[in-house]
């Protein structure tokens, strides 16, 4: 089977995520980046999905150049093939990326054949806009669940399981389909160095992004407001548990 | 008609962020109307009703027997082209968030996903959710039908008398849409969860391992809460991710959360810090859990732990 993921570059911020001076970005001067969570299981799915049924699996990304760092990561775990859309800002809207990565498929479609599955992650981590995956599968005339948590192929039809607050749902879904992946659906595998090595190798296609920008636009980032509060020290070591159990009893919790 | 409010139900049962959105709707427009996709969903319309809506728009169709994200996608979509409303809100649940991207993408239309603050106009200018909640975005929302999702738990939910007037709205579904409609379901079973316990003990990479989680489990056990735990420990395999707490685990919300060993990265903060009490138990002094929580122990969890649990059985056998 051939599986395609789209994953987006993001930064990993620590205790707290700065804004540059013009409010336009999120500040990386001093931060590492890293694979959106989600997608990164995403990519797990993909590889132990062709480890099952054989075939190929190919990562795509719109994204700045650097965004190579997190094909080759995809690589280095197993999948087959990379394609980089580069852009020249942080990000584009999620109209806008949607019809870049649509075209992108296309192309790819036509050259290589049609991918049976394309894996997007639930919503991005930094942008949060919950639709890019599912405006590609709209394009592409494809059924779309997000939130899955589960995918088992059974001949032509993916059993994808997806957790509500009622329990587990199952959607037996046609392929060609697409599927929004949730963290928690596998255990991602760390890189081998055979993998790492072999990664560089991997050849990363580029493609020139084409889309339209849509009516959502950013004005500029905002920090939330924070909660500040007077940590109450109860001790040091094992002597504060009368202490811990005293704030037990007054929060009510010691039945 | 001005703001059209999708109403979501589980087999009938309103989901309470639907009343949220209405309150929203309400804050935008003097004139709410409803949508319910399903029969199931019929006896519905007088709590709508109570909670502003003044018409409700009933749609019946086969595959709508359960949820399906591309069906209802489709009836919000041409429910937006029957009825034309200025705009159509839901709650960013989801099942919020993936109807509207579905709908959005049948009408070609931008999507403002987790909106807090919502300046409606001609161009609507919003405050929405990135990263999760840890950092906000200021935007402008341009297009001739408005669609949002607002951010679960930012609106109160508020009973506002309105006729909650039912009227069925006859749309023309493609029967091939069943193919993304729940095929199957496995009831939860009952019982405390990570997101409604009263108390979570959270543990993070401090504890060392998935074995060390023991006294974790015993202390929580005995006050009747749940074990939660960070995203380095599910990374590391010590712990299934339905413990993990954050942006992309579970947003927790009891009277105290217990949090061992973690250094309180925002991610994981954002899904602790609508608890109402935060006790952090550290060995660090500047770690970002100890100074941005209510009460710390500086100390070694090993220690820690065990020594409340002592306590605790102690003050329960000498009260016994
Ligand atoms: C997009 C994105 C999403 C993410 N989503 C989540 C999420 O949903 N949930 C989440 O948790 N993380 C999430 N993360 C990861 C997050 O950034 C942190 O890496 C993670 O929360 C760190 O876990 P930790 O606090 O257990 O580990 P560490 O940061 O390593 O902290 C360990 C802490 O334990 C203390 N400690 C060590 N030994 C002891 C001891 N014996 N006794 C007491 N204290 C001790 C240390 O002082 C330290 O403070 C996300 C990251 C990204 C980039
Ligand atoms: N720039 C991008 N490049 C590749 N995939 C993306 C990009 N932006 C979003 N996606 C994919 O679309 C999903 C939903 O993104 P969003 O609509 O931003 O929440 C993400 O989890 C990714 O899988």
């Amino acid at each position: 089977m051939k599986v395609l993921v789209c994953v987006k570059r993001v930064p990993a911020p620590g205790a707290k995520i700065n804004i540059t001076a013009d409010g336009q970005a999120v500040d990386t001067a001093y931060l590492a980046f890293t694979t959106s969570p989600h997608e990164e299981c995403a990519v797990e799915a993909a590889v132990q999905l062709v480890e099952q049924h054989g075939g190929e699996s190919t990562v795509l990304t719109l994204g700045p150049a650097e965004a190579d760092e997190q094909l080759r990561y995809a690589a280095s775990i197993g999948v087959n093939k990379a394609v980089l859309l580069p852009i020249d800002v942080a990000d584009w809207d999620p109209q806008r990326t949607a019809a870049a990565i649509t075209g992108a498929i296309r192309d790819l479609e036509a050259a290589q054949g049609a991918f049976d599955l394309i894996l997007f992650g639930n919503e991005s981590a930094d942008s949060g806009n919950f639709q890019v995956g599912v405006r590609v599968s709209h394009a592409l005339e494809r059924p779309m669940v997000n939130g899955i948590k589960g995918i088992e192929l059974q001949g032509d039809t993916v059993r994808a399981k997806r957790e509500s607050e009622a329990g587990v749902e199952v959607y037996s879904v046609p392929t060609p389909c697409v599927l929004g992946v949730k963290e928690g659906i596998n255990l991602p595998r760390y890189p081998t160095l055979k993998g790492r090595l072999a990664s560089k190798k991997v050849d990363v296609a580029q493609v020139t992004p084409q889309g339209e920008s849509g009516g959502q636009h950013m004005v500029m980032l905002l920090q939330a407001a924070e909660q500040v509060s007077q940590t109450v020290m109860l001790g040091t070591g094992p002597e504060a548990a009368p202490a811990v159990v005293d704030l037990l009893e007054e929060l009510g919790l010691l039945k | 008609m001005s703001v059209l409010v999708v109403i979501e139900h589980d087999r009938g049962a309103l989901s309470a962020a639907s009343l949220e959105a209405l309150a929203a709707a309400r804050s935008i427009d003097t004139d709410v109307h409803a949508l319910t996709l399903g029969a199931a969903a019929d006896g519905l319309a007088a709590e709508l009703g109570a909670h502003g809506a003044a018409v409700v728009h009933q749609v019946h169709h086969d595959v709508l027997s359960d949820f399906g994200p591309e069906a209802w996608g489709e009836c919000v979509a041409q429910a937006v082209r029957a009825l034309s409303p200025s705009a159509v809100l839901a709650c960013g649940t989801e099942r919020g968030n993936e109807v509207m991207a579905q709908a959005a993408a049948r009408l070609d239309l931008p999507f403002v996903a987790n909106c807090n603050e919502i300046t409606a106009g001609d161009v609507w200018s919003i405050v929405r959710v990135r990263w999760g909640g840890s950092l906000l975005e200021q935007c402008s929302l341009d297009a001739p039908t408005k669609l949002v999702t607002v951010t679960h738990h930012q609106f109160e939910a508020a009973e506002a008398p309105a006729a909650g007037a039912a009227q069925s709205l006859s749309l023309d579904i493609a029967a091939s849409l069943a193919r993304t409609v729940v095929s199957e379901r496995v009831e939860r079973a009952a019982g405390v969860t990570l997101a409604t316990a009263p108390l979570v003990v959270g543990g993070g990479r401090g504890v060392g391992s998935a074995e060390a989680f023991a006294p974790l489990e015993e202390l929580a056990g005995l006050l009747g809460g749940v074990v939660g735990c960070s995203r380095a420990v599910t990374n590391n395999g010590w712990r299934n991710h339905t413990d993990q707490v954050g942006q992309t685990g579970t947003r927790i919300a009891p009277d105290l959360y217990m949090a061992c060993g973690i250094s309180g990265a925002i991610q994981h903060w954002v899904g602790a810090m609508a608890s109402k009490k935060i006790l952090a138990i550290n060995t660090d002094t500047e770690a970002n859990m100890v100074t941005k929580a209510d009460y710390a122990v500086i100390g070694d969890l090993h220690k820690v732990i065990p020594a409340i649990t002592a306590e605790i059985q102690r003050r329960k056998g000498a009260s016994a």
